[in-house]
């Protein structure tokens, strides 16, 4: 007996020894890391799909855009600028878009760029032979045409003073004819970095395209997107030095203020109170006005994002420039006795109950649903929380539309057309059931008028509708908090999502 | 060998039985995997598109029946989530899983049956109390959380512990082994509290029958009494629980790997619940029926090395 354990404990003693010199050897294998130019970077989630005509979602894109580029691109400030196309025309009538495609663009298979491939893109976009198309963004597209191999024409059927807009990598990255078939199993672009590996559940691992359009860059040899979907322990692995950017909660700032770089997105999102008003009471424009009037922002704003967010009026982010219509924010300022009176003038003495039908993939909406909850209370509304699944959610709130309250925020988009389109009455995803007659007139103009000044004064009308109708409770833009590796410099901020590592490098 | 065919049939019964079951019980549930990748921004003439492209816009019974003819060619088909072959998908996690099932089996073994034997010999002495009592603390913790414990108390003073991700064995063993240790010890801890307490109470039943009696009065050592008889007969009921204790960890690993980000088979089970991803569903669930299958069938063929007496198909 006495031998057995001696043996145990001897083996015990080897196997710490062995731990002991492997940790030491382990650090040394982690700071030699350090010292080659890679990047790792914490992502939620998995893209949707690799191919960026099929992918939809915002976070797919935040790495996929390092892959590939469009015929345009959207600034850090929003605005539009030359990508694959050095330089662009738009006809007088709005119809004509004419681009001159920029010389000496090579994909990452070596082929060189051609006004085919540009061709195919927006064929398979439109599914102009499938008859299957990927894309209803083009719908509007008439003919596409090569005069020559440094042009290419659109002809729209009727003006679009939003298509520029779907000319970026988001909505049509340009992809090379010869990789037709495989773009999602080998995606291949002509971005800053080559795709290397995507292992599901694992990484994205991303390498330096050395024959990049933009002289002298990209500085980065490797990226590496490591999926991760536990805030907590992204945020043990970059204290752990494994992690070089990750989101970090606003709770969290104290602890990494510190140590690490911080940036604050704006992300362009809105966050909002929703409600059916195809249903009891919301049909009713004072009920909504109440409740507007009924949840406190500053408090919401405080509970779920210690003060990192700004709060809105209306469905428009401040960080879409000069289309956003500024003094919303406070229209319904809270006034708990207006509140009330309202409910009262609408036949509500005594409030009514009600349900917040909302999604358990992100604690945020539990979070702010509490304060909107107490705050209801407040006027005399009994409301419910039911947290469902992600996919229920979509399946029974957004698609069936069969619901009475719900929190979500939706991520921005560059154009200001499709950030509000789903207030129109017959848009698919008007899931609110909102209904204004001036509202779809106005949205029909604005898409027409080629005068920048007069779509501005069109969508600040637009914005105001919606305040005015109580169109949904708009509660804020938070903002993204990024923490990042000290010696990193050249992260620059966008109003989407988007981790532009091209000009991102160590310090010395 | 009419025993051996007796349990193969049964295995492709099981297999599928339960596959007719996930389809119904994925009849139920509400959701559309396309629209829960692409989100609530989707563009309906993409989603539309892609529903074809992928076979899902046929009525569910219709993709089942395609399923399953796909697989007698051997064919799992593809995930949705993934755009990857299933088999592939559960290749690559098989040795995430298997390590960390097999680390903590071994954690298992190695802590209780030689703590289980120590204390059983020193009944209701004051150790017995303290171990017991602990095991009982051991049983209670939830994993997440011992998770959590264990990547702040070690995790982040060690280099030597990965606490995001997996290093695979091919590209360094103590890099593995850093990755998986911390989820092997937060899985094997509740089992251990389990294990030692069967042992524990095994082992004493034992010491108390006649044949310890008589083979003391033989005048051999307590070690052989111990190993040589005592162990020995203790290890039929132990190999049982041993069994249930291997599916206990399987389930565990589900959770474990979701909090240490390991890119195992719990994961992928969760991903493809939730996005509804059909043949990636059906896929796990035919794998983990058939590994329950297969280990129930090891550990009778156990019971009979153990035990002579016991003889299969009877």
């Amino acid at each position: 007996m006495r031998t057995f354990y001696k043996n145990l404990c001897l083996i015990g003693i080897l196997f710490l020894i062995v731990m002991l010199v492997s940790a030491c050897s382990g650090k040394e294998a982690g700071n030699a890391a350090k010292d080659t130019n890679d990047v790792n970077i914490r992502i939620n989630n998995d893209p949707d799909f690799l191919d960026p005509h099929m992918a939809e979602a915002s976070i797919t894109f935040q790495m996929l855009l390092n892959i590939y580029d469009g015929l345009l691109v959207g600034d850090t400030d929003g605005s539009l600028k030359p990508a694959l196309a050095e330089d662009y025309l738009v006809s007088d009538d709005g119809l004509t878009y004419t681009f001159t495609i920029r010389d000496g663009v090579t994909f990452h298979n070596g082929d060189p760029l051609t006004v085919e491939d540009i061709q195919y893109s927006f064929d398979r976009l439109m599914g102009t032979e499938t008859g299957e198309p990927l894309s209803s963004d083009f719908e509007n597209v008439a003919s596409l045409d090569t005069p020559d191999d440094k042009t290419f024409v659109i002809t729209l059927k009727e003006p679009n003073s939003a298509f520029l807009s779907y000319l970026t990598a988001l909505n049509s990255a340009i992809l090379p004819k010869s990789n037709d078939g495989k773009h999602n199993e080998h995606p291949i672009g002509t971005g800053a970095f080559t795709f290397n590996s995507y292992s599901p559940e694992n990484n994205l691992v991303l390498e330096k395209n050395e024959s990049y359009w933009k002289e002298g860059l990209p500085y980065l040899d490797k990226v590496t997107f490591t999926f991760q979907p536990d805030d907590q322990t992204a945020l043990l692995s970059l204290q752990a030095g494994e992690m070089d950017i990750v989101a970090v909660g606003s709770h969290r700032v104290p602890e990494v203020e510190d140590q690490f770089n911080l940036e604050y997105q704006d992300s362009n999102s809105v966050l909002l109170v929703g409600y059916n008003q195809e249903r009891e009471p919301f049909q009713d424009i004072r009920v909504r006005q109440a409740i507007s009037y009924a949840v406190n922002k500053d408090d919401v704003i405080e509970a779920a994002f210690s003060g990192y967010a700004t709060k809105l009026g209306s469905n428009m982010s401040p960080a879409m420039g000069d289309v956003y219509m500024e003094g919303l924010e406070d229209v319904y300022k809270r006034d708990v006795e207006k509140a009330k009176a309202l409910l009262a003038e609408a036949g509500y003495e005594d409030g009514f109950s009600t349900t917040i039908s909302i999604s358990s993939h992100a604690a945020l909406y539990t979070n702010v649903a509490q304060v909107v909850v107490e705050n209801l209370k407040e006027v005399g509304i009994d409301a419910e929380i039911e947290v469902v699944e992600w996919g229920v959610w979509l399946d029974r709130v957004y698609q069936g539309r069969d619901y009475e309250m719900t929190i979500i925020d939706f991520t921005g988009v560059l154009s200001p057309y499709e950030t509000i389109n789903r207030y129109v009455t017959d848009a698919d995803n008007n899931f609110f059931n909102f209904h204004n007659p001036e509202y779809d007139q106005l949205m029909s103009e604005v898409l027409v008028e080629s005068n920048l000044d007069r779509q501005k004064e069109i969508y600040h009308r637009l914005q105001e509708i919606l305040s005015e109708e109580a169109a949904a409770v708009y509660l804020a833009d938070y903002q993204i908090i990024w923490a990042l590796n000290p010696k990193l410099e050249g992260y620059k901020l966008y109003p989407y999502f988007y981790h532009d590592l091209s000009e991102v490098k160590y310090t010395e | 060998m009419a025993y051996f065919f007796r349990r193969i049939l049964l295995l492709l019964v099981t297999v599928f039985l339960v596959s007719l079951i996930t389809f119904a019980v994925f009849q139920i549930i509400p959701g559309d995997p396309i629209r829960i990748m692409l989100g609530p921004e989707a563009d309906e003439a993409r989603v539309e598109t892609l529903e074809k492209q992928l076979g899902l816009d046929q009525a569910l019974p219709i993709q089942y029946v395609n399923w399953m003819s796909g697989v007698f060619t051997g064919d799992l088909g593809d995930s949705i989530r993934f755009s990857r072959p299933v088999s592939e998908l559960i290749a690559d996690r098989l040795p995430v899983t298997l390590s960390l099932a097999f680390l903590s089996i071994a954690i298992v073994i190695m802590v209780a049956i030689p703590l289980g034997i120590y204390i059983a010999k020193r009944p209701n002495t004051l150790r017995d109390f303290v171990f017991s009592s602990v095991t009982q603390v051991g049983m209670a913790i939830p994993s997440f959380w011992l998770g959590m414990i264990l990547m702040l108390g070690l995790g982040m003073s060690f280099q030597f512990f990965s606490i995001s991700g997996y290093v695979p064995w091919s590209e360094s063993i103590t890099g593995a082994i850093g990755s998986l240790l911390l989820p092997a010890i937060t899985i094997a801890i509740p089992q251990i509290a389990i294990s030692f307490r069967y042992i524990r109470n095994t082992i004493l039943e034992q010491l108390q029958l006649d044949y310890v009696r008589t083979i003391r009065s033989k005048g051999i050592t307590e070690r052989a009494v111990i190993y040589r008889h005592v162990l020995r007969n203790a290890m039929i009921p132990i190999l049982t629980v041993f069994g249930l204790i291997f599916a206990e960890v399987v389930a565990g690993t589900i959770i474990v790997e979701q909090v240490f980000g390991l890119p195992g088979f719990g994961s992928l089970l969760i991903t493809s619940i939730s996005y509804r991803d059909f043949p990636l569903i059906q896929g796990i669930v035919m794998y983990i029926t058939i590994v329950v299958v297969i280990i129930n069938f090891v550990i009778d063929m156990l019971y009979a090395v153990l035990d002579p007496r016991i003889r299969l198909g009877e």
